[in-house]
């Protein structure tokens, strides 16, 4: 943890705890701040997504030269037309239901997002895709500072994490995002039952509502427990959601797009949701046919499939946009493991009932031999961006959130933004 | 009744996990600078604790079939839990934990790439209980907790969990893979920002040919991993680094033939081991770890520990001396202001409130819901610490497992309080003595009392105690005061 993370978070507590809207207000609230009814679904590849392997140019003659295991054959790959320099893409051949959704026009692909100077560090990659900030990747989040524009008392479940931790982007100076992995365990319990449990509520909440003087690593504390008090009842009422299609119970990434279906089933006003699968730190034994990312592409198409049919089934998708990104792509040669090391520029995805499907970009041009080829960097053997992740962003603000991309970016980003909204 | 020495306590809680009464009043007799001594001379002190699992008077453990540490990932668990409680080398035990965060390695993906039974080996298993005699890597950092820091990586470089977690099982000389070469500068040593992505792709060229090898056959239940050197993987030319591996200067490990390539990576440790910003990073790890999570690392302090390693041949030891004897780790500003990790914060409870008849089992699903699962880190890079422990969710799993805690050891806390309780205040302040959470201020405090008195009047009779002091524990591990050391 970086002393300036922690200082944001000193700086940040009293505002928080102050501006926090009181429980008695938050149904109001709910609706209020609800109404605006669009909402964002996040969804972090953790590790370096390969995008070599996911949206192939699979008729690029060096692809077979340098990934002499790892490619997937032509009459493999799921063809879906090719990009504006006509280059042919494929999906992997896992992603039957991505491709389902690509032909219903409702799959925007980013071909090459990245920045200048790509971190291959997972640490900093994902600090500099969690700020939109390459220079300096501590502070709030993108997703954090467009929450702080939201004007107070702000809703505390405005945002809702699916994983444990509060992630980087999602961290704000005013708002607190609740962390949520299952809706089914977060309650509160007690040694006693009755009344004498109501009590033990009652008194924890009092507890935990003052500000501890000159311990702001306590008030923050306090606020946690605040936001999980103000949050009980609703999410409580998210755990019973039955959904319209079947979530896969051994996949821990459909289940945690069923939490947020079933968030917005019920309508209970969250606008952005973080959801996130690992494993794609695929240095070794990656059999893109058989073997770990393969697995890997099967989780993501069953998790995202059944929730874009449970979403449509319910009137649900013109209200939803799911944006897709990871911290760096993967090295264009394979390594001598079945695997590929840290690289730079991958792909992003858009999906959502109002999202322009497409294939946006340029597929880089794998031939290593032009040391000016503009499509690759670092000496040939990296993907180098053509799409700054940051215009993405700035799209999805301006044009989805109805933020104002400019001030919460940081700067003008707006110019060369895929039109995927 | 006398009431703790906050001194003391304070070194028991950051040094250590808490302590149990009679434990308290152990440390007590003897003073803080020889409690101080012990800890860090733990090897005077017999480690004896892994025979007390399974007897009375500790807190028990519950396995499918016979309870097997060493091959059982859950049992493993169990038995680091109840060495946290049980110990009585409670330095090593801490610092066993701070190094499974800092060379995190996660047991999904070792047993993942090979069985649950070579993997919990190659986390958890002692020498005799492994068919080799080899050690798994927590009795390595067990090993190694406070000692020399360049042996201890060279260890880790050969330790079969790491090589199966970062894939330098699989590192080739044909085309080297980088996941081990680039961790070991970004995590393990200096940092972001004293290396170069040219610098990786050396460090990976270097440690091409550390393998390991299967001893016994694949389904072999005797049969298991070890290291080995394989020359004929091994890529011998010339690696340059931007920064000096050797004394004189030199930034380049020499072109060797493939039987003697093994130096290289011993080389470069060497070099990672003597960097400068090596000291400086563990010595603020460190810091961070024992004297303040709410103070950026006083330079000077981390200054003096990092000259201390490397003048002591880096040793570990050195460096935390030289902490836990400074005036800040004593400064009373300096109290309650490091974050408990889920697993202190677990065991601490415990022994504060009691483990008669719990099991360390009951503890493994909510720690994994606090957001510390043990042998399973997020990320190489381990958990994120500080404040990034405290979301709703993980909050509510301390206030839950505090719930669990004071339901299980009902009975205890009943028989214990009774008669203690002729007023609330009286109740209260001997629990706030006990449990020695930071100092509540007015407004909380007369919460806890109106807690006591809500829904009838008190009486201290035992039916009331036996509702309102588990109440009353529970509201207080659940507070923001309980969750810091």
């Amino acid at each position: 943890m970086s002393m300036t993370r922690r200082d944001f978070v000193r700086g940040g507590v009293s505002a928080f705890t102050l501006g926090f809207a009181a429980p008695a207000f938050l149904c109001d609230l709910a609706r209020a701040q609800g109404s605006v009814a669009r909402n964002l679904v996040v969804i972090y590849l953790a590790g370096g997504n390969d995008s070599l392997s996911m949206v192939i140019p699979y008729n690029d003659p060096t692809y077979q030269l340098r990934r002499p295991t790892l490619l997937i054959p032509a009459g493999q790959v799921l063809q879906i037309g090719t990009d504006s320099a006509g280059n042919a893409i494929g999906l992997h051949p896992r992603l039957t239901g991505l491709r389902s959704i690509f032909n219903s026009g409702r799959l925007a692909l980013i071909q090459r997002t990245g920045y200048e100077n790509s971190s291959r560090s997972h640490f900093t990659g994902t600090d500099i895709w969690s700020t939109a900030n390459p220079a300096n990747s501590q502070g709030p989040g993108w997703l954090g500072r467009y929450l702080d524009t939201i004007p107070a008392p702000v809703d505390p479940l405005a945002a809702w994490n699916t994983t444990g931790q509060t992630p980087h982007a999602l961290q704000a100076r005013l708002v607190g995002v609740p962390a949520i992995p299952n809706p089914a365990t977060y309650a509160f319990q007690s040694p006693n039952s009755g009344t004498n449990a109501v009590d033990e509520r009652t008194y924890a909440t009092r507890i935990s509502s003052h500000e501890p003087v000159g311990r702001p690593h306590l008030a923050f504390v306090n606020a946690t427990s605040q936001a999980a008090f103000a949050t009980l009842d609703r999410v409580a009422s998210v755990a019973t959601y039955t959904p319209t299609v079947a979530y896969a119970n051994n996949n821990g990434f459909a289940q945690a797009l069923r939490a947020v279906a079933g968030a917005l089933s019920r309508g209970i006003g969250t606008r952005v949701f973080w959801v996130q699968t690992g494993g794609y730190d695929t240095h070794s034994a990656q059999n893109t046919l058989n073997g770990s990312y393969n697995t890997l592409m099967a989780t993501l198409n069953e998790g995202l499939f059944a929730f874009y049919n449970d979403l449509s089934n319910q009137g649900l998708l013109n209200n939803t946009l799911i944006l897709q990104f990871s911290e760096f792509g993967r090295r264009i040669q394979e390594n001598g493991s079945q695997g590929t090391d840290h690289g730079a520029a991958s792909i992003m995805m858009a999906i959502g009932g109002q999202v322009r499907g497409d294939i946006y970009g340029t597929a880089p041009n794998l031939n290593p031999a032009d040391p000016a080829n503009p499509t690759l960097e670092n000496g040939g053997n990296d993907i180098r961006h053509q799409t700054d992740f940051r215009s993405v962003y700035a799209r999805v603000i301006d044009n989805w959130l109805g933020g104002d991309s400019v001030a919460i970016l940081g700067g003008d980003f707006r110019s060369g933004a895929p039109q995927i909204l | 009744m006398p009431f703790h020495d906050r001194q003391m306590m304070h070194v028991l809680r950051r040094a250590g996990f808490g302590a149990r009464p009679e434990e308290i009043a152990d440390f007590a007799g003897r003073g803080l600078s020889a409690t101080l001594d012990e800890f860090v001379n733990f090897t005077s002190v017999p480690d004896d604790v892994d025979s007390k699992i399974g007897t009375p008077g500790y807190a028990g453990t519950t396995s499918n079939g016979a309870f097997s540490p060493s091959t059982v990932i859950n049992d493993a668990r169990q038995r680091w839990l109840f060495r946290m409680l049980h110990g009585r080398r409670p330095l090593q035990e801490k610092m066993t934990l701070f190094w499974h965060n800092h060379f995190a390695t996660a047991y999904s993906k070792v047993a993942g790439n090979t069985n649950a039974l070579d993997g919990t080996r190659m986390m958890a298993a002692k020498r005799s209980e492994h068919p080799g005699r080899l050690q798994g890597q927590l009795e390595l950092f067990r090993e190694y907790a406070l000692g020399n820091f360049r042996d201890m990586l060279v260890e880790i470089a050969k330790d079969p969990a790491m090589l199966v977690w970062l894939d330098g099982r699989t590192n080739t000389r044909r085309q080297p893979q980088e996941n081990f070469g680039r961790e070991i500068m970004e995590l393990f040593t200096m940092g972001v920002g004293f290396y170069t992505e040219p610098d990786v792709y050396a460090a990976a060229r270097v440690f091409t040919g550390w393998n390991l090898q299967r001893i016994g056959g694949a389904n072999d239940a005797n049969g298991y991993y070890q290291f080995q050197y394989i020359a004929g993987n091994h890529e011998p030319t010339a690696k340059e680094f931007s920064f000096p591996i050797y004394l004189n200067g030199s930034k380049t490990i020499p072109a060797r033939s493939p039987a003697d390539g093994m130096q290289d990576g011993l080389d470069l440790i060497d070099a990672l081991a003597r960097h400068p910003e090596t000291g400086r990073r563990l010595a603020r790890k460190l810091w961070q770890f024992f004297v303040s999570e709410t103070l950026p690392p006083d330079d000077f302090l981390v200054g003096r520990a990092a000259a201390a390693y490397q003048q002591n041949n880096f040793s570990v030891a050195a460096m935390v001396r030289m902490l836990l004897f400074s005036d800040a780790f004593l400064a009373p500003a300096n109290h309650f202001t490091r974050h408990t990790w889920p697993a202190e914060f677990v065991i601490k409870a415990l022994k504060e409130i009691g483990h008669a008849g719990f099991s360390m089992n009951t503890a493994l699903t909510p720690l994994v819901n606090m957001g510390q699962q043990l042998f399973e880190p997020p990320d190489v890079a381990g958990w994120d610490l500080g404040p990034n422990w405290f979301s709703t969710g993980a909050m509510l799993a301390r206030m839950n497992f505090a719930a669990v805690l004071t339901s299980n050891q009902r009975i205890n806390i009943s028989q214990d309080a009774r008669g203690k309780g002729p007023t609330p205040e009286a109740l209260l302040t001997m629990y706030l003595d006990r449990l020695s959470p930071a100092d509540y201020d007015r407004g909380a405090y007369q919460d806890l009392l109106d807690y006591l008195r809500a829904g009838g009047t008190w009486t201290g009779n035992d039916a009331q105690i036996g509702i309102k002091a588990p109440g009353l524990l529970h509201l207080i591990v659940g507070s923001s005061e309980y969750q810091f050391v």
